[in-house]
């Protein structure tokens, strides 16, 4: 780079060819992957303990991990939980989403308030709020495999649909009412012109809010930590458990699967969005 | 009952409609004909869209009744209704291609595919948009949308089509050419069309009858041209087109004449009479088209049919606006008032070319002005 070379001025919004905003790009990226990639890096290492240093290439610790019984029964646990809660939530969430945008009743502004505080009350609260709530009621420990996740499922989707809620009613407000009101003037019941109407313009908003529901419930570990039983460990909790004693690459490779897999479900949802005529149209 | 006449296709009977303590349409009554091109006609609030929603069935009236096709549709819900609706938005399903869109009161109705088929395609091609069944409503122009509208409802086949506003969102040169398309298409289906408009032109070119409403109430109902040419009161007067407003007194009101003495513009003479209240304030219409105006030097005029002196007024020049087809004048009188004349552009080189400061002589016909008691 020659000290006098002309300088051909940068135009205002030219922000991707200065130096310190290129710089802090690259800084704001680096620290928000390089912890991952040194995981996903590091499950791969051939070495027997500790994490610090590369002793060569190995699918050993993947094969570990899959064999681990416990590892993958706790695997198998979250995305159930994961997925029954996103429905639930998502359908839950969609409705009150719905309500809220649609009617004017007393007490909205208290149910909105209500229906927020999930996302704002700290989850170690809630943790302990669900712990002494399912001992007071005495909810049963002791169910078989699926039906055992019960009080899990439950806290989850207490937490989860407000975020559905709160993606979906966003989408709402960009609804033309006219729509709806052109399905019924056409014919359609109150239930066709929900189905034929304003659900399709909901859909981006239910996708984003189920993908949003599914990955909360995937990886939260407070509220789950104090729900869960000795024979409903969840993945997150089974992680904590085991770095309890050394982080071992057998946990980087589990964890490593679980990107894999968040990463692959949420392309697969946004392709089928978009393929479904998804991209929102304006007004 | 052979002798009775053409019964109305809809009937509005003493409806009120109430927001809260505000009266939106205020105990309208009227008829409307089968086969007419309805207009409600109004500034913005003044309740025509309420009466259109109505009608409709998207909004239920505070009082009265609203009869179509002899049944009361009082507990009528929308999706019921003889009736189908054009929507300001036009309201084009998004994720639906045309086809869909307009095939989709027939696929609620349950009409076997075939058939929907055919009548979709009759129906695109109605609206002169065959060959865009494929499209999605994104890839079209705001005209080919509002088509879309049209043929959506056109395709149920309804009694009567509402319009609301269905050319507020298009651009000038297209708002023309769809009025008399609208018309056209209005004569060829021969279904009754109540259109709502705030737009006077758009009322005035296409309507068979039009309902001047304000303030919730109808301000006058009668045909294009009688609502311009005889306006019934002084709101409806200064609604519809240009006009200039006198204050008066009316001092003679005989069988085949009338005059009102107006401060601002001297004796106004008609040459007919109005059987109003002797010697009572009233208000004097007269629109800027129906002045002639002739230079100062060319002597003081005799307006036709009336006495020597009347309906003359003198004045200056104060301000012109060329529009083209005609130049719309602002001529301060003598009495400091300023006053709207038009004259149309006869010939490319105007033999009289006003200008400003010009002095002149304003005249008007015995029949021109019109008395308005309110």
């Amino acid at each position: 780079m020659s000290l006098f070379k002309p300088r051909v001025p940068l135009a205002p919004l030219e922000y991707t060819k200065r130096l310190w905003m290129r710089a802090w790009v690259g800084l704001v990226l680096f620290f928000l992957y390089a912890p991952l990639l040194t995981l996903i890096a590091f499950s791969f290492n051939d070495s027997r303990r500790g994490n610090v240093v590369w002793r060569g290439f190995t699918f050993d610790y993947y094969e570990k991990a899959l064999n681990n019984e416990s590892l993958m029964i706790a695997m198998g646990n979250s995305l159930t939980i994961a997925l029954i809660s996103t429905i639930v939530s998502v359908v839950i969430g969609a409705l009150a989403a719905v309500m809220l945008w649609r009617f004017r009743f007393p007490g909205k502004t208290a149910t909105e308030g209500a229906m927020a505080l999930p996302i704002v009350v700290p989850e170690i609260c809630m943790g302990v709020a669900m712990l002494v709530f399912f001992a007071k009621i005495g909810f049963p420990t002791d169910l078989p495999w699926p039906f055992s996740l019960g009080a899990i499922i439950i806290a989850h989707i207490t937490f989860c649909f407000p975020f559905v809620t709160m993606v979906v009613r966003s989408r709402l407000t960009s609804f033309n009412r006219e729509e709806e009101e052109a399905a019924k003037d056409l014919g359609a019941t109150e239930w066709q012109a929900f189905r034929d109407v304003l659900l399709p313009h909901m859909k981006p908003g239910l996708v984003a809010g189920a993908l949003l529901a599914f990955t909360l419930s995937l990886d939260d570990f407070v509220i789950t930590f104090f729900t869960s039983g000795p024979n409903t460990i969840t993945f997150p909790v089974k992680v904590y458990s085991m770095v309890r004693f050394s982080v071992t690459p057998e946990v980087n490779a589990a964890s490593a699967l679980l990107i894999a897999l968040t990463v692959i479900l949420t392309t697969i949802a946004l392709k089928v969005q978009s393929r479904m005529g998804g991209t929102p149209q304006g007004h | 009952m052979a002798t009775a006449p053409k019964q109305p296709i809809i009937s509005i009977q003493n409806v009120t409609k109430r927001f809260g303590a505000v009266a939106a349409v205020d105990n309208i009554s009227l008829d409307i004909m089968p086969g007419e091109f309805f207009v409600l006609l109004g500034p913005s609030g003044c309740g025509k869209t309420t009466l259109l929603r109505m009608i409709a069935g998207f909004e239920v009236p505070t009082e009265g009744r609203i009869v179509i096709d002899g049944q009361d549709m009082a507990h009528v819900s929308p999706n019921k209704r003889p009736v189908n609706m054009v929507f300001q938005s036009y309201a084009v399903f998004p994720h639906m291609t045309v086809t869909e869109n307009v095939g989709y009161g027939l696929r609620i109705a349950r009409v076997p595919s075939s058939e929907i088929k055919s009548r979709v395609e009759e129906a695109l091609a109605l609206v002169k948009l065959d060959g865009f069944g494929g499209r999605r409503p994104d890839q079209l122009s705001g005209g080919q949308r509002q088509r879309v509208a049209l043929a959506r409802s056109l395709v149920m086949r309804p009694k009567v089509l509402l319009l609301d506003e269905p050319l507020s969102a298009l651009d000038a040169k297209l708002r023309a050419a769809m009025q008399f398309e609208l018309a056209d298409l209005q004569e060829q289906v021969g279904i009754t069309f109540v259109t709502v408009t705030h737009d006077q032109d758009e009322a005035l070119s296409m309507a068979g009858r039009i309902a001047v409403i304000n303030k919730g109430l109808v301000a006058q109902l009668s045909t294009p041209s009688d609502l311009y040419e005889f306006p019934a009161n002084r709101f409806v007067a200064d609604f519809i087109g240009s006009v200039n407003l006198f204050d008066g007194r009316l001092t003679v009101d005989e069988p085949d004449r009338a005059i009102v003495d107006c401060p601002e513009i001297g004796r106004i003479y008609l040459n007919h009479g109005v059987t109003g209240p002797h010697d009572a304030n009233v208000h004097v219409a007269l629109r800027p088209e129906k002045i002639a105006m002739i230079p100062e030097a060319k002597g003081k005029p005799t307006a036709p049919e009336c006495p020597e002196g009347d309906n003359i007024a003198h004045g200056q020049i104060r301000g012109m606006s060329y529009l083209g087809d005609i130049t719309i004048y602002e001529v301060k009188l003598d009495s400091g008032r300023v006053i709207r004349v038009s004259r149309p552009n006869l010939s490319r080189y105007d033999q009289e070319d006003f200008t400003w400061e010009d002095k002149v002589w304003l005249s008007w016909h015995g029949s021109s002005p019109v008395v308005l008691q309110s």
